[in-house]
């Protein structure tokens, strides 16, 4: 689960890493108080989970009220790369004389978390460690001790910053290892990490993204999930606790396990279709989990067919038979054409419960995906 | 032959007295797999269908000589029950629980390396050795015995290609799930050396999916260190950057890394080919064996 900015900067502020003073606005007049209020100059940054907001016109620095009425106009209710903009930070520009780049993640080949620092700040890190890996500094940390400062100091100095700085640096490398581990973070940033003319830093950017495995332990965190969520459909997947994404084509797709779902993506690709979502109905699913993935993927308007792929482990066919019979009962007419491909256990009495009136039903994976396809082709074409 | 798990192996069941680890352990025992006890703290002296239950691992495993643990423990206790595991005596610990917090993995992992002990998992389908015993979850009756090993990251996609092998009469030494999470004990390479050791396996099929590195650390190993053929599926080539599939490993990263067409031309300069659908990778199979 990835943070908005905003959430992020509560964090920091809580644990005592310093960051700008900021006010979340979601009127115009309320941006230009928070503006006046926090003095210019300001930067108005709209809220919403995309990478480069400041070049797509989310992000604009501003010099007075008017200026600052403007902005809020503009970003307000804009549309940033799919994303209704409905609330803006507008925070203390910082006057800075150089960006650093701090952050903590999870290192999956080696299993460990992994501290960095470069002195190349403020733009595009992925870029800098395509094209200058030596400019990133790594530093693996063992779980059981924790970072020790020193690890953080050296990580600070080999990467070159100034000693005037380097140690406050290495403090706020500690400090967001530490938040790292209290909040089951699986990646901490901070890009730019500004440093000021009398030689202070602080965090004029945050990216924080949490353990969704771990919300269990962190209430608070798991507020700020409903406010992260993006799409409305994704949202209700939360809901009803599916694995979903949504995506742009007009086949629907739901199964069960995820190297399973996935593939079914990829057939409906290669088979010349495109998939319009991952949906994994997960282990054991009822009828009612049924009923309401079928809800789910009925209720996207870009689905012309949907495929539904069971491989029976835990999963029982004739449940999920009943299930599909069941939903698809409740409608006068079917709103999108479904094929249903059911193997493993108890497939055949499955195979058997199914009402062949209202779904059309395949024996292998391929067959069935094609002939999704084909049906989302043809009702394309009317 | 086979690897980890045989007619030798006698497990404890941690979590048994759970309906997931109650209902798997009938599910095991029906198949012919040693089940030789039970651990839940505060349940010693009951039993679970004439399994006996004790309080400890450590009490389990020296009273009824296990050597292998399955752990069906929920998410917020299990890497309590992993670190337990990893303590006794038991040489093979295979975590079936899908949701362990990433940061409590990396714990285990960091243990697990000062231990002989073979990790499998977490969030994964555990291992079978068809006509000997299965750990784990994994719908029997679709495996058959034979000569070709299968090693996955997803567990109905592993039932998918094993369904493919067996309806054409293509048999399997051993397959193992090593889980979806982005970290996990035995990984790709781990189970190819193991494959590579059985004499009995003649032919891996090795399902992979977007999401880290292992994949192309498997591909360096095959080339390198393997005489035994391997036939490969990729899953998630459709997955949009950033987003997780389902599986908590299954993410391409926003810089694009972890994506399906590196790890596909990655094992494909190996020598391996890999099949564009679970099907294909059994025709792969076929022409290797």
């Amino acid at each position: 689960m990835k943070l908005h900015e905003y959430q992020a900067k509560g964090v920091f502020a809580d644990a005592g890493i310093p960051v700008p003073d900021s006010t979340l606005a979601s009127t115009v007049d309320d941006a230009v108080t928070a503006a006046d209020d926090i003095g210019y100059p300001v930067a108005i940054k709209a809220q919403v989970q995309v990478g480069g907001r400041g070049k797509a016109g989310g992000i604009e620095l501003v010099d007075d009220a008017e200026e600052a009425r403007e902005a809020a106009d503009d970003i307000l209710g804009m549309d940033l790369k799919g994303l209704h903009v409905d609330r803006v930070l507008v925070e203390a520009a910082v006057d800075f004389t150089d960006e650093l780049y701090v952050g903590v993640t999870m290192d999956r080949a080696e299993g460990r978390p992994v501290a960095m620092v470069s002195t190349r700040g403020g733009v595009n890190i992925e870029e800098v460690a395509e094209e200058e890996p030596d400019a990133i500094v790594r530093e693996h940390i063992d779980p059981a001790f924790g970072m020790h400062p020193y690890q953080a100091r050296k990580a600070a100095f080999e990467a070159g910053i100034d000693r005037e700085v380097a140690i406050d640096a290495a403090s706020i490398l500690t400090q967001l290892y530490e938040l790292w581990d209290d909040k089951d973070a699986t990646e901490i940033e901070v890009n730019p990490l500004m440093v000021t003319a009398d030689d202070e830093v602080i965090a004029a950017d945050a990216v924080m993204n949490i353990d969704e495995d771990a919300l269990f332990r962190h209430p608070d965190l798991a507020e700020m999930e409903e406010e992260a969520a993006g799409d409305d459909l994704e949202a209700k997947a939360n809901e009803y606790g599916f694995d979903y994404v949504r995506l742009s084509g007009n086949t629907g797709i739901i199964g069960n396990g995820a190297g399973l779902v996935m593939t079914t993506l990829d057939l409906v690709d290669y088979y010349g279709g495109e998939p319009a979502n991952f949906l994994d109905i997960g282990g054991g699913a009822k009828a009612e989990r049924v009923t309401n993935a079928l809800d789910m993927v009925f209720s996207d308007e870009n689905v012309d067919s949907v495929v539904f792929n069971i491989f029976g482990g835990i999963t029982r066919g004739d449940e999920v038979a009943m299930g599909i019979n069941e939903a698809l009962e409740q409608f006068d007419e079917i709103p999108k054409k479904v094929v249903v491909r059911l193997a493993g256990t108890n497939a055949e009495e499955g195979m058997e419960i199914l009402n062949t009136d209202l779904v059309t039903v395949e024996e292998t994976l391929e067959d069935a995906v094609q002939r999704a396809v084909e049906y989302a082709d043809a009702e394309e074409e009317q | 032959m086979s690897i980890l798990v045989d007619n030798d192996t006698r497990v404890v069941v941690q979590g048994i007295t759970g309906g997931e680890g109650k209902f798997h352990t009938g599910q095991m025992i029906e198949y012919g797999t040693n089940v030789v006890a039970g651990a839940v703290p505060g349940r010693g002296g009951q039993d679970v269908d004439g399994i006996p239950v004790y309080d400890t691992v450590h009490e389990a495993a020296r009273e009824e000589d296990a050597n292998a643990s399955v752990v069906f423990v929920p998410p917020a206790f299990a890497a309590d029950a992993l670190f337990e595991a990893l303590d006794s005596p038991v040489d093979l610990v295979v975590a079936i629980t899908e949701g362990v917090p990433q940061q409590d993995m990396g714990k285990v992992y960091r243990k697990l390396g000062e231990t002989d002990t073979h990790l499998i998992g977490p969030n994964c389908p555990g291992l079978i050795t068809p006509g000997e015993a299965k750990l784990g979850i994994l719908p029997g009756n679709i495996f058959a015995e034979g000569n070709v090993g299968l090693v996955s990251r997803s567990g109905t996609l592993t039932y998918q290609v094993v369904d493919n092998l067996t309806q054409r009469g293509i048999g399997q030494t051993s397959a193992v799930g090593i889980g979806g999470d982005p970290i996990i004990g035995t990984d790709f390479v781990d189970a190819l050396e193991l494959f590579e050791n059985d004499p009995d396996t003649e032919a891996v099929a090795m399902c992979g999916e977007i999401g880290g590195e292992d994949e192309e650390e498997a591909a360096a190993f095959i080339g390198e260190y393997m005489d035994t053929p391997v036939a490969a599926f990729i899953a998630g080539r459709t997955a949009p950057p950033g987003k997780r599939m389902g599986h908590a490993g299954a993410i391409v990263s926003g810089s694009g890394t972890g994506t399906a067409e590196s790890k596909i031309s990655a094992l494909n300069d190996a020598g391996v080919p890999v099949g564009d659908t679970p099907n294909e990778v059994a025709d792969h199979i076929e022409d290797l064996l």
